[in-house]
């Protein structure tokens, strides 16, 4: 009896105490997947420099009032056409044929009460103090699905492949390829529908 | 000489669990990697609106404001009036500038410069809110800033 064998532990239970600590992990994990609409906001001018002038035909005001009603273009619309009017403004491209300003890619009317060419017309978004947050961020939504509808249009034609599901694989890390010529190819889709979307100073309810 | 032969035992083989733990420690550790533990306690309501042309926000270089109706927790405390809250508590549009700076202060410093700020904010604020916090936003240089939503589209309900 000079050397008893240590009796072995045991690890019957090591799977219940990893099941425990799985199910707390499990119970507190939250995946975050935060996403949401990027903007960029307009640094504060001197007060001495005078604002650009803008003609009315290229400005397109969409109002919404403290009852979250729309009101484009001084008429009174549902939320679900202003995709389609912010479209029509945007590519309407009125300038004449032959001007400097003249928009070749642009399919639209080509009214000349309308914007002159995307790089002129303007959005601007006047809100009520009261109106809500959640019709806001529609009304923006929109707006940008105006632009990205257009961009998506232009690069399908220039490259065939859309600007909205490239943009996103490069900001993923799935693009495989030059990253450099992508991104001047995104740049370029940029300039020919630049977001212009302006936010004029809220006026407080009843005004 | 039955010694030899073989007992048969109808019985079916016990199946053998002795990796059962190790695929649940694999899973375990899992978690434990990918779990953040929450740490901002949220003090105000914040059911966000829904979008759906949205783009995914770097987590490195953002830092988080939060604005809506107190929750019921707190209603009573705070009322119900629309509040802001950074960090783990409610501040004034007045000490907005103050509380962003410090949380912009805890970035890594080469980020610091590319701060983008996170505006989490409930469904049913009023704009008037959200104006206010953009003006110290811009007063305050920081000018990329991200409407953090939730998936889906507003319209089709």
């Amino acid at each position: 009896m000079a050397r008893r064998a240590t009796p072995e532990v045991n690890a019957g239970s090591m799977a219940d105490i990893a099941f425990l600590l799985l199910i707390f992990f499990l119970v507190t994990t939250t995946i975050e997947k935060d996403k949401g609409i990027a903007r960029q906001l307009p640094p504060i001018e001197p007060p001495t420099e005078k604002p650009p002038l803008i003609k009315e035909k290229n400005l397109f005001i969409v109002n919404v009032n403290r009852k979250d009603q729309l009101l484009v273009e001084e008429n009174l619309m549902d939320l679900k056409n202003l995709r389609a009017a912010a479209i029509e403004f945007l590519d309407n491209g009125g300038a004449e044929a032959g001007s400097q300003e003249y928009c070749d890619y642009c399919k639209g009317k080509r009214s000349p009460s309308s914007s002159d060419n995307p790089e002129k017309a303007v959005i601007s978004v006047q809100n009520d103090r009261l109106t809500s947050y959640k019709m806001y961020i529609a009304v923006q939504n929109e707006l940008v699905a105006a632009y990205n509808f257009l961009r998506d249009r232009e690069s399908q034609r220039l490259y065939g492949w859309k600007f909205t599901e490239m943009k996103k694989d490069l900001d993923e890390g799935n693009f495989s390829g030059n990253e450099m010529v992508l991104q001047e190819k995104l740049d370029n889709i940029q300039k020919l529908f630049p977001l212009k979307l302006s936010e004029a100073e809220p006026k407080k309810s009843g005004q | 000489m039955s010694k030899f032969t073989k007992k048969k035992s109808g019985e079916l083989p016990a199946v053998n669990t002795a990796s059962l733990p190790d695929i649940v420690f694999m899973l375990l550790f899992f978690f434990m990697v990918v779990t953040v533990l929450r740490n901002n306690n949220l003090m105000v309501r914040n059911q966000l609106p829904k979008a759906d042309q949205i783009e995914k926000l770097k987590k490195d270089r953002s830092v988080y404001i939060f604005a809506g109706k107190p929750s019921a927790r707190y209603e009573e405390k705070y009322g119900r009036e629309g509040k802001i809250q950074i960090g783990d508590k409610f501040t004034d549009v007045t000490n907005l500038k103050f509380a962003l700076t410090e949380a912009r202060q805890k970035l890594l410093p080469e980020l610091q410069d590319k701060v983008m700020v996170a505006l989490k904010v409930d469904g049913e604020t009023n704009t008037g809110l959200v104006n206010d916090i953009k003006q110290e936003l811009r007063e305050l240089n920081m000018l990329k800033l991200i409407y953090i939503t939730a998936q889906g589209n507003e319209l089709d309900k």
